[in-house]
């Protein structure tokens, strides 16, 4: 298991990187943690003629809070992320997730913004951008552009990036304090990407408690669901259940070898269920989180 | 120091092996280059489960630089002779692919370049063109008349058959009160140790021979077989294995083909070469442990005392029955009895070929798919006749007071306790309080189980126990087979330091620290003063058919070799340095590193001296005495003769006891399982050195485990192979796994001087059954088939059926 | 910017064990192959060759790598650490030892790359529970233990430390 020859492009500043990209247009593979492309490049399942090495390029580690987002540059480490005390408070969603994409070892190089970048219907990132309502920066040397989460990720491993294009960064609403957050997954072991996986925010916005909650693992990219509950309720259990129920109805679930379609759309809303209730009862509950 | 400990034997002395390993100082064979010049090799492998070759271009990877050359399976295999096995029918297998290929990743063309990469690119460059053929994967759709061949030769897909009959088990059925009858599936699997294949092959002209180091482990009754298809005489294939091997558990053994496969290509090519298997290959072409379509009968009285049993077995071989198969489906037949009084016994074997790759040595070799039929009939059993399961067991335990037993099939059960295993399982797991909270938790709904499984672990095997897929007619034409013979040498060099080589190629056992230790207790040194050499060479080391590392046979027989040459040694010390200290030799004692008079410790020498002067001075020597101090011990277990005429066979040489208990909840919602509970319980004779008892007690379990929960080499129904990576073939990881209690107790073997019996295997046989079993009862139903996953127990646990 | 065509071949340097070294590689050469075949430091192993079992990982500028997933060229001007490089300092001598009484290797395949993780998570994460000590060790595959000889002898030096 050995890539295919490739060219090896390192480049210092974003602007070589992004030129490097326009050269070879759609045949280049930009590496940053390389844990996704490590191992594709090794079973010569890409075979792209540059690979672009980003990790060289100073102050793509950034995590910055710009008005009410948090930014994370493309080589921010999950490792990192999951040690940040600003995401900690900012993404309380995001660092419930951290723990359970792969493993100690492979946050350590593995960045967020590679995650978002593969597109893996069952990884942990993608789903928290897409609940929180987060946006991902491409960069091209035709300039810059924004696309919201649920627009970029367009099936599984693809993705609305053009071949000249890099993320150039994610974008992360900030929680805020009193959001109500969940995250749930099952998987058949430990650190292995989810079968499903549900992630719930909750926010108190006057008498009403307004949710989203997603699904991954279960279609080719996440599905979200919002709405709203009476923050006075006692209970949100029922009312959980309801409306994960509907989004698991909806879903045309993934069928592989590790899971069948119905199992998957049973735990869509079972998962699903548990992550919005605690989401909600969270937030309902007073200093939220 | 001049009393030092007596007996090393028992104690955990940490492994003289690891220091090495853990400073990056042991070399594997990737790490080699023995010889200058060595080019590397990629294998072009067949994408198609079922195919003719039509044509293959080798010009264009031929035309890359780097590439020494490339060459086809039907230019190379042309020079060869198949590799033969132990079943008739006219099935020719070669290492690689002539005409037509028989599963996803059978070689196909093999490329030589200056390194892998290269030849990794050079494969790619090659056009084959193929003529895609129906495809086998189910052995019993297999046999249908409407399935396609895969030896048009044979005419059938069943290449094997045979049927046993011990005792009168027609009778027994007839007069059974009671008849449990299961049919399951039995999933492919793979022990998958960490270091792949790896061989480097070097062919020398005038006159030819051949030198390979591999990480092939034996038995090295491949190497005649090696011999003969590469046509040349034994002393002209010279193997060597590696300082260090990355794990086995039996599945090292399927790299002989390679084997002769980098012979050939080493020849053809005119240089030596170097094959590192990738994971990709190892999980899609290696080998495999048989997936089987099996069903067995059991037969009852009224007290739930197990008459009868009728096996079914049918086993998935993969495209070729590839040596030493199809011993997997013969292992336990001996032994087919389990721990349990039962003389009454049918078997019917079957093998059928199908587009997959070939079946061969796994941890458990054959056990792991006997006890899923055997401990899960006893658990059937139980419920129906509402006995507890661990009393149906106790019932059916032969005695204490049986052994050495002859069971049915010929297995001679060297020593055991069984009733005693199963107390100690109870004990450890409190099993009223155990069952009180079973029914508490089944009273409130909860998916809660108990399983148990219990059965004998066959170690040292009898070389001759696969010629039971002969008809005595036939075994009797062909010769006599018996024997499982153990090499071992101890020597002291002229500067007085003792060596110890053994046949056993260890790969990561620690067969040096335990060889060190009964060589250390015989000659009165300390183990770290003993160098010993586990690596083979067939020029220079001792071996024979049996040498090498599988089912057991180093703690069963190999240190029965290692005592008796150390004691032969120990014995001519006694005999120089009573000469020297003018007493007697029986007057001699050795301890601490020095002979001294029994009694008077001060009256003594040092060893060193007393060796150096069989070297120095020979003149000096009693005169019956020969100079040197070499000894090298070839034996053969008395018990492992040839099979009978009622194809009775003493299968192995000792058989331990283990008795593994579990309690299991359900999540009916996820269908995850949670263990409870898991107690191992193991009788494997006098324990040599407890560290690494313990380690192979909990290895075992986590191959055990992780066959019952994630491990499937999948196939599609067009015969292509879905896990080719390790996030696709599931082991199991440090959180998966539970917490086990280990419990110990020692029946001593009569069968080698230290009483110790082959341990290793382990709950890899159990686990499996042991595990469905406790989910059986957790959801009060029958049909449990492997492996556990997420959603094939949710789908039992909500009553579901596949497609809902 | 670093570019290296097909084929192409350049000298790399870096410091491995806080030695200087240089060797050759091509942009596709694995940081594995590089340690093993070019610098000659077998000590680091390869079990899949795609980022799943862990036996190839390497401590690579402070951070924990899997050499099969990197490229040599990454490891131009890094600092590097492998089994090699793990000797006297503080816990290691603690480590190998208790690894070796407790039973934590059996072939040692995987044993290296183990004790890399360890010695990052050590670092890090001082006084770990059982439970993040087996959460740690999930990014290792070990055919041989079973993972319990490696988890006691990790809380063990872990517990032993000031
Ligand atoms: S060899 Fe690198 S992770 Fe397996
Ligand atoms: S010790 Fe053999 S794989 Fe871990």
């Amino acid at each position: 298991m050995k890539p295919a020859a490739f060219e090896y492009c390192r480049p210092d500043t974003l602007e070589e990187a992004l030129a490097a990209l326009a050269e070879f247009a759609d045949d280049a593979a930009v590496m940053s943690g390389g844990l996704s492309l490590g191992a594709l490049l090794n079973t010569r399942l890409v075979q792209p003629a540059a690979v672009i090495d980003i990790n060289r390029i100073t102050g793509l580690d950034r995590i910055e809070v710009t008005g009410s987002m948090l930014h994370t540059g493309p080589l921010v480490r999950q490792a990192d992320a999951l040690n940040s005390p600003l995401i900690g408070e900012a993404l309380p969603l995001l660092a419930a997730a951290l723990p359970n994409v792969g493993h100690y070892q492979t946050r350590s190089r593995g960045t967020l913004a590679g995650s978002v970048a593969h597109a893996d219907p069952s990884a942990e990132i993608p789903l928290c951008l897409a609940v929180l309502g987060g946006e991902v920066e491409l960069a091209s040397s035709r300039g810059r552009r924004r696309v919201g989460a649920g627009d970029f990720i367009q099936g599984a491993l693809e993705t609305g990036r053009e071949g000249d294009e890099m993320l150039a960064g994610l974008l992360w609403p900030k929680s805020q304090s009193g959001d109500g957050v969940a995250f749930i997954e099952v998987s058949e072991r430990h650190g292995d990407f989810a079968i499903a996986a549900a992630a719930a925010v909750a926010r108190r916005d006057g008498d009403a408690l307004r949710y989203t909650l997603g699904l991954g693992g279960i279609e080719d990219r996440a599905r979200l669901t919002s709405g709203s509950a009476p923050a006075a309720a006692s209970a949100f259990a029922e009312l959980a259940e309801q409306a994960a129920g509907d989004l698991a109805r909806q879903l045309d679930p993934m069928q592989d070898r590790r899971a069948s379609a119905a199992y998957r759309r049973h735990l869509a809303g079972h998962l699903g269920a548990q992550a919005l209730e605690q989401a909600l009862v969270r937030a309902g509950m007073e200093g939220g989180t | 120091m001049v009393e030092s400990v007596k007996n090393w034997l028992g104690q955990a002395v940490p492994r003289f092996e690891d220091e090495a390993l853990m400073t990056g100082n042991a070399r594997f064979i990737d790490d080699l280059s023995p010889v200058p010049g060595i080019r590397h090799v990629a294998i072009l492998r067949s994408p198609y489960a079922h195919a003719e070759i039509r044509s293959i271009d080798l010009a264009p990877a031929r035309e890359l630089a780097g590439v020494i050359g490339a060459v086809s399976g039907q230019e190379l295999m042309a020079g060869l002779e198949p590799l033969a096995s132990a079943v008739r029918a006219p099935m020719n297998y070669f290492p690689m692919a002539a005409d037509k290929v028989r599963y996803v990743g059978e070689p196909v063309a093999l490329v030589a370049a200056e390194d892998r990469y290269l030849a990794e690119d050079a494969i790619e460059a090659i056009e084959v063109d193929y003529e895609p053929l129906g495809a086998v994967v189910d052995p019993i759709a297999g046999q249908q008349a409407d399935a396609a061949l895969l030896h048009e030769a044979v005419g059938s897909n069943l290449v094997h058959q045979r049927t046993f009959r011990y005792g009168e088990p027609e009778a027994a059925f007839e007069a059974a009160e009671h008849i449990v009858r299961l049919n399951w599936r039995y999933p492919r699997q793979s022990s998958t140790p960490m270091e792949t294949y790896g061989a480097i092959a070097q062919f020398e002209a005038a006159p030819d021979r051949y030198t390979i180091w591999s990480n092939f482990q034996g038995p090295f009754i491949l190497q005649p077989l090696m011999v003969r298809a590469l046509k040349i005489p034994g002393n002209h294939l010279r193997l060597i294995s590696a300082p260090h091997s990355g794990g086995s558990f039996g599945i090292k053994q399927g790299l002989y083909p390679y084997l002769v496969l980098l012979a050939a290509a080493s020849r053809h090519f005119g240089c030596p070469l170097k094959w590192i298997e990738d994971r990709l290959e190892h999980l899609s072409a290696s080998s495999a442990a048989a997936a089987r379509a099996d069903g067995i009968e059991a037969a009852f009285d009224g007290n739930g005392m197990l008459t009868g049993l009728r096996f079914a077995n049918c086993v998935d071989v993969g495209a070729y029955v590839r040596a030493p198969e199809p011993a997997s489906v013969y292992r336990m037949q001996a032994a087919s009895n389990g721990s349990y009084q039962v003389r009454h016994i049918a078997i019917e074997n079957r093998l059928v070929v199908t587009n997959k790759t070939p079946i061969g040595l796994n941890r458990g070799y054959g056990g792991p798919q006997f006890y899923f039929g055997l401990e899960r009939a006893m658990e059937v059993a139980a419920r129906r006749l509402d006995l507890d399961p661990a009393e149906i067991r106790r019932r059916n335990f032969l005695p204490a007071s049986a052994f050495p037993y002859d069971a049915p099939g010929g297995a001679v059960y060297d020593a055991g306790d069984y009733g005693k295993g199963l107390d100690m399982a109870l004990e450890l797991t409190d099993y009223p309080e155990l069952r009180a909270r079973r029914a508490a938790a089944k009273a409130e709904g909860r998916l809660f189980g108990i399983g148990l499984a219990a059965g004998v672990e066959p170690s040292g095997s009898n070389m001759a126990y696969v010629t039971l897929a002969l008809t005595p007619e036939e075994r009797a034409k062909a010769g006599g087979r018996s024997g499982g013979l153990a090499a071992a040498s101890v020597s002291i060099d002229p500067s007085g330091s003792v060596t110890v080589h053994t046949d056993s190629t260890p790969a990561g056992q620690g067969h040096a620290t335990v060889a060190a230790q009964v060589a250390a207790d015989r000659l009165g040194l300390e183990p770290r003063d003993i160098q010993v050499i586990t690596a083979i060479d067939t020029q220079s080391t001792a071996w024979s058919l049996a040498s090498g590392n599988y089912s057991n046979r180093f703690a069963a027989i190999e240190v029965g070799a290692i005592a008796e040459s150390a004691d032969r040694i120990g014995h001519k010390l006694r005999r120089i340095a009573g000469e020297m200290l003018e007493v007697a030799a029986e007057d001699i004692e050795l301890a601490g590193g020095r002979a001294h008079v029994t009694g008077a410790p001060e009256q003594g020498i040092a060893l060193a001296r007393v060796a150096a002067a069989s070297h120095w001075h020979p003149a000096g020597l009693p005169d019956d005495l020969e100079p040197g101090l070499d000894d090298t011990t070839m034996l053969s277990p008395a018990v492992l003769g040839a099979p009978d005429e009622g194809d009775r066979v003493a299968s192995a040489v000792t058989f331990g006891f283990l008795c593994d208990l579990t309690a299991v909840e359900i999540d009916r919602d996820t269908g995850r399982i949670r263990i409870d509970t898991y107690v191992s319980v193991h009788d494997v004779g006098r324990v040599l050195n407890p560290i690494i008892v313990e380690g192979q007690i909990r290895g075992g379990f986590a191959h055990g485990f992780g066959a019952a929960m994630f491990e499937d080499l999948a196939y599609d129904e067009a015969g292509n192979f879905l896990s080719g990576s390790f996030a696709d073939y599931l082991c199991p990881t440090a959180p998966d796994l539970p917490e086990v209690k280990i419990g110990h107790y020692e029946t001593a073997s009569p069968q080698n001087p230290l009483g110790s019996k082959g341990m290793g295997d382990g709950s890899s046989m159990l686990a499996p059954a042991a595990i469905a079993n406790a989910v059986a009862d957790a959801l009060e139903r029958d049909d449990i088939e492997l492996p556990l996953t997420l959603d094939r127990v949710w789908r039992m646990a909500n009553e579901l059926g596949e497609g809902e | 910017m670093m570019r290296l065509g097909l084929g192409e071949r350049r000298r790399i340097s870096c410091t491995v064990n806080g030695v200087a070294r240089s060797g050759f590689a091509e942009g596709r050469t694995l940081l594995s192959d590089f340690l093993r075949h070019e610098l000659n430091l077998y000590g680091t192993h390869v079990g899949c060759e795609h980022g799943v079992c862990g036996a190839c990982t390497v401590i690579l500028d402070s951070r924990l790598a899997r050499s099969c997933g990197t490229l040599a060229m990454q490891a131009d001007g890094a600092e590097i650490t492998t089994i090699e490089g793990l000797g006297d300092s503080d816990r290691e001598p603690a480590l190998r030892e208790a690894f070796s009484r407790h039973g934590a290797l059996q072939c040692g395949f995987c044993t290296a790359g183990v004790l890399l993780s360890v010695k990052h998570f050590l670092q890090h994460n001082p006084k770990p529970s059982d439970g993040e000590i087996r959460d740690m060790l999930s990014g290792h595959l070990c055919r041989c233990t079973g993972y319990e000889g490696m988890v006691r002898a990790i809380a063990e030096v872990a517990e032993g430390q000031p």
